[in-house]
């Protein structure tokens, strides 16, 4: 106990000492680092990326019109308001780019594991708070990198977000190959830098800086997510920064590792002896994980924010902790699924197929806990825990299809259409952005001291909830009809003509759902500032991130760290007036715990 | 301009709603009901939101069955035109059905039990942390039925790869190159020559980059059109010359990438000619329904003063399905499936590529 005394006389000292510098822009302390990854990675460049997707929808539901706002917003690219084709794959690539690695990665990850992370573990900061700060300014500088390639003269990267050479490796091949393309890399070198260094920092925060109490096996749901999200990123980040480094050679140093026998407008390149195939491995290896890097943390999230306000303790909190695990391990040996139609052998298709499906069962084990948690529940219906179910019920939804996908056979039909966007984007995208939604409503208190307005949140998630549902679920049937993705323009094939009403159907539900956003950043930054003020613990919730002092210090606790007696799912224990008794309140006597 | 028209009302719509519900609450606190503006949902915010987790149930009822009537007839459900084709239309649909149950199921629980235990402060809910039993059960019954699933779909993807030794298939080239395709065909030897894009000379009009010496390249035929005998199985073989492209036949069930540096194979056998499809029914009605769309719309072109569209007419299609620059979208070959007698008689008036070389002096 002394130590802990020891430890608090530093730390104000230090606390002290915090100049705008170090406290708003060289910040050290977790919680500052968190917000810069909410400003950067998921406001700024979720902003940019919905914009984008917003152009590219109006692109395809009304292809020939010339449009005042691509006039305005592209201006060269989009000649008397018709935009130009190679300006369509830009935006479809940065869209892609900017929405799976800055907003969903980096921005979701980078906000919750740092804010939680030492917060739920009764942490005074990170493992090492020198690295997180470099983490988060190499982010910066990634994003900076990416947002300047949007606007080179000859345009970004429009390889597709999965950079394939040798479109990506060529400029004779597209002009966004060029410039663009080489930003993108080194854009990306830093990224990938930057994750690592963040992820490193929470696997050793969370072996090495638990509170006395917390054993593994009590830690939220959160913290295992985070966990092995972490894992998996240190696992395969590495290899896309290997065939990110590989290209480099290749389109610099006239290297062929992925390029061979190629005659290109009129010429022969020297290339001999690569292959595209073995950077789709490479690129897989780490793009297959990276769905679960994105999708964990909304998992960890919906678990947390579940059990909270319907209650109850989590069903099954051992299970679900097995079926994380599971699901991190089959996830890095299915990525060949993204391959059946590559040319790959057909053997190795039947084996993707195989450990892919097998992913169905861990997430089958989860949605049925998730459902049983509700059951029997007193569901509070705030805005987080709208967002928790929507993201179960997206999770579900999207997660289904995947049994068409992961199947070899019916992939090769499929494959690279529109039911592909439409599958991905409920089961990763909206999901993992309900999980992120469902995150800033629950901790607004933690990182703000204040509340937010729940009736501007309820419109918000409603009017969210039917946009997705509306965008997302008539695209998997215009994939069904044969629409492949990545057309800038169907009106070459009368075939798909009777598809175009369906398109304007979801621009306009793609429309109204970014719309809405507006009413949530509204909300969250009048709330901001004038928020109503937030109480200690105004969800009633067990984790000791509620215990955590209000007010802003770098230590997280005036006085000493919180001990842990029981798990973090106490929700409406019998023997307790309360429907909640937090982790750090010691068992009765004979109080099994649980 | 009709979009900005509806982006505008869309955010009009929604500060509408958002002043809405501002007016409501200032009315409140005028008329002096006391307001609780704590921002935590009360009994009164859990039953609205309950109601609505039922009320979202419909909806996404709604837009299943809205779905499933509009899209019915799917084409790459129905109608495969290629022998394997069938066999996957088959897995689909038990697939579908498969996905359909649980989907139904599922969301009726989640959206139910979000609305019958919404929270009351008068209840508790009910400590209940596991039940091994019931967790194995859903462990189990998915893993059963995955088992199922997994051995079905491996059966029918062994059966659409691996093709049959004694099937003698008839052997075509698709090459693929920014933004077009070509086909080669293997000749009377059946035997393709051999090629490299580095002989690719255009002076000489050796445009896929034949082995001119080669004895087996000088009966193959290169033309721009696909034109296939029915009811024979088809090798193909595929090579990109410049970049990525993937060879999509949806209404065969076929698609394979294009991959530069290496060749990559395909095989199916069509089974309904060109004609015959045309003649279907649910092709005839798509086809009326296609050329009202586009009649419609070539009279808003007629008042710009612009050129109206041609009807459309059914013919089956290899498209580009792999991102490959600026023009992917239009990067397409007719295919045409034909009886035996046709498909000689076309054949028989294509030039052989010895004929087809242009002489250099």
């Amino acid at each position: 106990m002394a130590e802990y005394i020891e430890f608090d006389k530093d730390h104000h000292a230090h606390h002290h000492k915090e100049t705008f510098i170090t406290k708003y822009i060289f910040s050290q302390d977790h919680k500052m680092i968190a917000k810069q990854y909410l400003f950067t990675g998921v406001f700024f460049m979720g902003i940019i990326g919905i914009l984008l997707s917003i152009l590219m929808r109006m692109q395809i539901a009304w292809p020939e019109e010339p449009n005042i706002i691509f006039d305005f917003l592209l201006g060269k690219w989009a000649p008397e308001g018709v935009m130009d084709a190679d300006i369509y794959l830009a935006l479809v690539t940065m869209h892609g780019t900017i929405m799976v690695f800055f907003v969903l990665t980096a921005g979701l990850s980078g906000t919750f594991s740092n804010l939680l992370i030492p917060l739920q573990l009764g942490a005074r900061d990170m493992a090492s708070g020198f690295l997180n700060m470099v983490a988060y300014w190499l982010f910066f500088v990634s994003t900076v990198i990416m947002v300047i390639s949007i606007f080179v003269e000859a345009g970004p990267a429009a390889a597709g977000w999965t950079i394939y050479p040798p479109l990506s490796a060529l400029e004779l091949a597209q002009p966004g190959s060029g410039l663009g393309m080489t930003l993108w890399l080194v854009s990306m070198a830093f990224f990938i830098a930057s994750s690592l260094l963040g992820s490193l920092n929470y696997i050793v925060t969370v072996l090495n800086l638990r509170t006395k109490g917390m054993s593994l096996t009590r830690m939220p749901l959160t913290i295992w997510a985070f966990f092995v999200t972490a894992i998996i990123g240190v696992i395969s980040f590495p290899v896309l920064l290997s065939a990110a480094l590989l290209l480099i050679m290749d389109r610099s140093f006239g290297t062929s590792f992925f390029l061979s026998d190629i005659f290109i407008q009129g010429e022969v390149l020297h290339y001999q002896g690569g292959s595209p195939v073995l950077f789709e491995h490479l690129f897989w290896f780490l793009g297959h994980p990276e769905v679960y890097i994105v999708l964990l943390p909304a998992l960890g999230i919906a678990s947390e924010v579940i059990a909270t306000h319907s209650r109850k303790p989590i069903f099954g909190y051992k299970a679900m902790i097995i079926s994380i695990l599971a699901i991190a391990f089959l996830s890095t040996i299915v990525w060949g699924h993204h391959m059946f139609v590559t040319g790959m052998n057909p053997f190795l298709g039947s084996v993707f197929t195989f450990t892919t499906l097998l992913i169905a069962i861990p997430s089958a084990v989860k949605a049925f806990n998730y459902i049983t948690t509700l059951w029997k529940g007193n569901i509070q219906f705030n805005p987080p825990m709208l967002f928790a179910i929507g993201f179960v019920s997206t999770f579900i939804t999207g997660g289904l299809t995947g049994i068409i996908l992961g199947d070899s056979a019916l992939d090769i039909n499929v494959h690279d259409t529109y039911f592909v966007v439409a599958h991905f984007h409920l089961v990763m995208g909206i999901s993992a952005l309900y999980g992120m939604l469902a995150g800033m409503y629950h901790w607004f208190p933690i990182m703000f001291g204040k509340m937010m307005n729940k009736n501007l949140g309820y419109v918000h998630f409603w009017i969210t909830a039917i946009s997705a549902y509306g965008v997302f679920f008539p695209m998997h049937f215009i994939g069904m009809a044969g629409l492949p993705r990545r057309y800038y323009t169907n009106s070459n094939f009368p075939l798909f003509d009777d598809l175009a009403d369906t398109n304007q159907i979801i621009t306009m539900f793609a429309i109204m759902g970014a719309a809405v956003q507006l009413v949530f950043l509204y909300n969250f930054i009048y709330s901001m500032y004038y928020g109503k003020k937030a109480p200690q613990n105004p969800w009633k919730s067990t984790t000791l991130e509620w215990t955590a002092s209000q007010k802003h210090i770098h230590g997280n606790w005036q006085g000493k760290i919180p001990e842990v007696h029981r798990w973090p799912y106490d929700y409406s224990k019998p023997g307790y007036k309360e429907d909640f008794v937090p982790q750090h309140i010691p068992l009765k006597k004979g109080e099994e715990e649980y | 301009m009709t979009t900005l028209f509806i982006v505008l009302i869309l955010i009009f719509i929604t500060i509408a709603i958002w002043q809405m519900i501002k007016i409501f609450d200032l009315s409140r606190v005028i008329s002096g009901i006391k307001v609780d503006d704590s921002q935590i949902a009360n009994d009164d915010d859990n039953n609205m939101q309950g109601k609505f987790m039922l009320g979202f149930l419909a909806f996404i009822y709604a837009i299943t069955i809205f779905s499933f009537v509009k899209y019915g007839k799917f084409p790459l459900v129905s109608n495969a035109a290629s022998e394997h084709g069938a066999e996957i239309d088959t897995l689909m649909i038990w697939t579908m059905v498969l996905i359909f149950i649980v989907q139904t199921i599922t969301q009726f629980l989640l959206y139910f039990f979000s609305y019958k235990y919404k929270g009351n402060k008068k209840n508790k809910a009910l400590f209940y942390t596991d039940n091994h039993k019931l967790e194995l059960l859903w462990t189990i019954i998915p893993a059963i039925v995955l088992t199922g699933f997994i051995t079905y779909g491996l059966l029918t993807w062994s059966d659409v790869m691996n093709m049959q030794k004694n099937d003698d298939p008839m052997v075509i080239e698709l090459y693929a190159q920014q933004f077009n395709w070509k086909a080669r065909y293997a000749g009377s030897d059946n035997v393709l020559g051999k090629s490299n894009v580095r002989l690719i000379d255009i002076d000489r009009a050796n445009i896929l980059g034949l082995d001119e010496n080669d004895v087996y390249a000088q009966d193959d035929v290169i033309t721009t059109e696909l034109h296939l005998p029915v009811d024979r199985p088809v090798l193909f073989i595929m090579r990109s010359q410049d970049v990525l492209h993937s060879a999509y036949m949806p209404h065969f069930r076929a698609q394979m990438n294009c991959v530069p540096g290496m060749v990559t194979k395909f095989t199916f056998t069509p089974t309904i000619t060109t004609e015959e499809m045309r003649e279907n029914p649910s092709m005839i009605d798509k086809v009326i329904n296609i050329n009202n769309i586009r009649e419609d719309k070539s009279k808003e072109l007629a008042i710009k003063g612009e050129e109206p569209l041609d009807p459309y007419e059914f013919d089956y299609l290899l498209l580009c399905n792999k991102i490959c620059g600026k023009s992917h979208y239009n990067m397409q070959m007719k295919i045409i499936v034909e009886t035996q007698d046709e498909f000689e008689n076309w054949y028989n008036q294509q030039t052989v590529f010895k004929n087809s070389l242009i002489a250099q002096n």
